[in-house]
């Protein structure tokens, strides 16, 4: 067992370990702060069923973001899309047998690759070029895009430049799941890939990567309008009315 | 510190977003409320001298009581979509008025006290430390927000810049770095039961000085009346209707419909305003406090029914929070809140708009008028964004646009549209919202008008409109006085209910 395939090994758990307790922490923490007051950015639908319609198109549509600047709606919903499409197509390696649907999927992963790339490209170039958001960006932005594009260049590098074992690399990830650790193939490609996105996996739950699940606790978007119908008190104001 | 001297913003045909005029506004402030103001309503007199680790620890507490403040804080991308989305952002230039610029004025300081990447990178992530420099930003900047949820409507993730602002204000009150206007106008609803501090005599004598004027108009004896038990409708306004130009037309034309269609009603000279800076400040106890006046009126008077007139933030307060905060709605269960909701009459929405009262009475015949008598009138409808964005009227969302609207056409001939992306839940607010109409911060409201004007200037050359009708205080207040900077009559704003009272036809049944 070489030591990159003990340090790979060590990484990712350690790396999923942050993702998923980072996460859980967050969500936890956002489910338990209350919200005291009704305040759902009208016109807001009425009911829950509504609800759920509106944050589907907010989540998968980019509604508001449609609404608001078509140029940034362009490149977001080509990067999620394609990152989402991405992500199915790496399912390969994580089952055994593959579910027959992530094999569907697979071609379409791999024009998602590059897809990726240029929907952060034109992100990042926004960050350059548009004076407004030149002045609201922070080096951790372009570092973040840096990241995820880095990510998918050297994904798309494994794939048309310099392959790697593939087998191999699906035998490190079972072996994973398996507490069972196999050798990772020496490649420098794969090690670049694969400490880019260890590192997106530990910084998720510290970042604005917490716009994923902050959306679906967005009072202004989560909420009923239904004030005048229902009563909304806060535990902490219902205290308020014991004095 | 006098109004600076400033040069009002051209009018072009379509709205351009402007370059960058770094540091354009940081020379706007209100002023800064007194000892005596602050210590009225229970702030530090003033600036306290720990105030960065007060600041702080009111920020973390906020933080533990407000979901929207927290996932606001995290959830941003710096996306940019916002960016061009504020009305004083178009009118003034200055980069902190970029709602995500303004909104990291408090970010920064979140970041770096609050999180992780924050204390230990903070360069990285734009994290800062609360320095006075820092500290005068957020006085100078959440007091050029008039918290009208623009920016909500276009951010992907929902962030309201409001939330923020409220947030920013609250810390600065909790340190005794408060804001003159709206905690004086608070200190006063208090004392004398309305913002602009009109006693319960004065206010009778108004009262009755406007029934004499209907009466010397019509012909017609037409009620106002004050702390009239029993009635069936307690009417709430904002103050500014029993004696300002054009609101007291507003106030006219509810007495008529009232009168018209035969429903009992007062006024209360306890709960003598509708609008609640308590929500302008953030502070949850005060906005409390302000709209518990109205609950004790309620039950004093054994009312039936609740209606509020017009007023962009005081329908906000009635319809999304009167419920919560004084039980005064539907659907409640624990003894507070059904002592007074057995009283009211559930056949009817609690509370109404006065706009829903009207709409309904037009719909089921019970008004009838002339509408020629609004002919010399080319009138447009401007949505207030309180009204637009952060509450309903009738069953249906957006029953808040159509609702208005319909009662104009019923009253009025010649009715045209502003620019779509400047009405309904993309309406630009009047410039005067949120607690900055007041007159030192004069430059910011000619300024943050100017997409609404320019609105405006596009109907009145198009179609000579000469009647921009709205259904709020501010507005109202806002217009006339900055209509004549852009060569506008100021008489041309008035309310819906202007419009109706024009047209409303009495006695001859």
């Amino acid at each position: 067992m070489s030591a990159a395939t003990i340090f790979f090994a060590v990484l990712f758990y350690a790396a999923t370990a942050i993702l998923v307790a980072g996460l859980a922490f967050k969500i936890a923490d956002y489910a338990r702060t209350p919200a005291p007051l009704k305040i759902p950015t009208t016109p807001a639908p009425t009911s829950t069923g509504g609800v759920v319609l509106r944050m589907l198109r907010e989540v998968a549509l980019f509604e508001s973001l449609f609404k608001s600047n078509l140029w940034i709606w362009a490149f977001g919903i080509l990067f999620h899309g394609a990152l989402l499409l991405v992500l199915l197509r790496h399912l390969r390696y994580f089952t055994e047998p593959v579910w027959f649907w992530v094999g569907w999927v697979q071609p379409f992963g791999l024009y998602a690759g590059f897809a990726m790339v240029a929907g952060l490209l034109g992100l990042w170039g926004r960050r350059f070029v548009v004076e407004r958001i030149r002045y609201i960006s922070t080096p951790s932005d372009h570092l973040m895009l840096a990241l995820l594009a880095g990510i998918g260049a050297s994904g798309l590098g494994m794939k048309f430049l310099m392959h790697t074992d593939i087998v191999a690399v699906k035998a490190f990830f079972l072996g994973l799941m398996r507490f069972d650790v196999q050798p990772l193939p020496a490649d420098i490609g794969l090690y670049v890939h694969l400490t880019l996105v260890a590192l997106l996996m530990i910084i998720f739950p510290f970042s604005k990567l917490l716009h994923a699940p902050g959306v679906f606790f967005s009072p202004s978007r989560n909420q009923a309008d239904d004030p005048r119908e229902k009563r909304h008190l806060a535990p902490w104001a219902a205290e308020l009315e014991k004095n | 510190m006098a109004a600076a001297e400033f040069t009002t913003p051209e009018l072009k045909d379509h709205l351009d977003i402007p370059s960058l005029q770094r540091d354009a506004m940081a020379e706007s402030k209100p002023y800064v409320a007194s000892d005596k103001i602050n210590t009225a309503i229970g702030f530090p007199g003033e600036l306290v001298p720990d105030w960065e680790a007060k600041a702080i620890g009111r920020l973390g507490e906020l933080l533990n009581k407000y979901r929207s403040l927290k996932v606001y804080l995290d959830a941003c991308v710096h996306c940019g979509a916002c960016t061009d989305k504020c009305h004083y952002f178009l009118g003034t230039g200055d980069p902190k008025n970029m709602p995500v610029a303004r909104q990291d004025l408090l970010r920064g300081v979140y970041r770096r006290h609050f999180t992780l990447a924050g204390k230990l990178f903070p360069k990285l992530v734009g994290a800062t430390d609360l320095t006075r420099e820092v500290l005068d930003d957020w006085y100078k900047y959440y007091h050029q927000c008039s918290e009208c949820r623009r920016c909500s409507v276009f951010c992907p993730y929902g962030i309201d810049t409001a939330e923020i602002t409220m947030a920013g204000r609250e810390i600065l009150d909790s340190i005794g770095y408060g804001q003159k206007y709206s905690n004086e106008i608070i200190g006063k609803v208090h004392k004398i039961g309305n913002n602009l501090g009109l006693p319960g005599p004065a206010l009778a004598d108004t009262l009755q000085g406007v029934e004499e004027d209907v009466k010397e108009d019509t012909g017609i004896d037409v009620r106002y009346p004050m702390d009239v038990k029993g009635a069936e409708v307690l009417l709430v306004t904002p103050s500014a209707d029993f004696f300002a130009e054009p609101h007291i037309d507003s106030l006219i034309g509810y007495g008529k419909v009232f009168h018209a269609a035969g429903i009992s009603w007062t006024l209360s000279s306890k709960a003598s305003e509708a609008g609640n800076f308590g929500m302008f400040i953030g502070n949850y106890e005060q906005l409390r406090k302000i709209a518990l006046r109205i609950r004790e009126a309620a039950l004093e008077l054994g009312v039936k029914r609740i209606v509020v007139g017009e007023c962009g933030h005081a329908w906000r307060v009635a319809y999304s929070f009167w419920n919560t905060l004084t039980g005064i709605g539907a659907g409640a269960n624990d003894p507070f809140a059904v002592q007074l909701q057995s009283q009211l009459d559930h056949r009817y929405k609690q509370p109404a708009h006065i706009c829903e009262v009207t709409w309904d009475l037009i719909q089921r015949g019970a008004l009838k008028f002339d509408k020629s008598a609004n002919d010399q009138r080319i009138v447009t409808f401007h949505d207030s964004c309180n009204v637009a964005r952060a509450s309903r009227m009738g069953d249906m969302p957006g029953g808040q646009f159509e609702i208005p609207r319909n009662i104009i056409r019923a009253v009025a001939n010649n009715y045209f549209e502003m620019a779509p992306g400047t009405t309904h839940e993309a309406t630009f607010c009047c410039g005067g919202g949120g607690g900055v109409l007041t007159d030192e911060l004069l430059e910011l409201r000619v300024k943050g008008s100017m997409p609404r004007m320019g609105a405006l200037k596009q109907v009145v050359d198009q179609h000579g409109v000469n009647f921009m009708a709205t259904i709020c205080a501010i507005c109202k207040a806002q217009f006339t006085k900055v209509l004549p900077y852009y060569k506008f009559n100021r008489g041309m704003v008035g309310g819906v209910h202007q419009l109706v009272s024009t047209a409303i036809q009495l006695g001859d049944k």
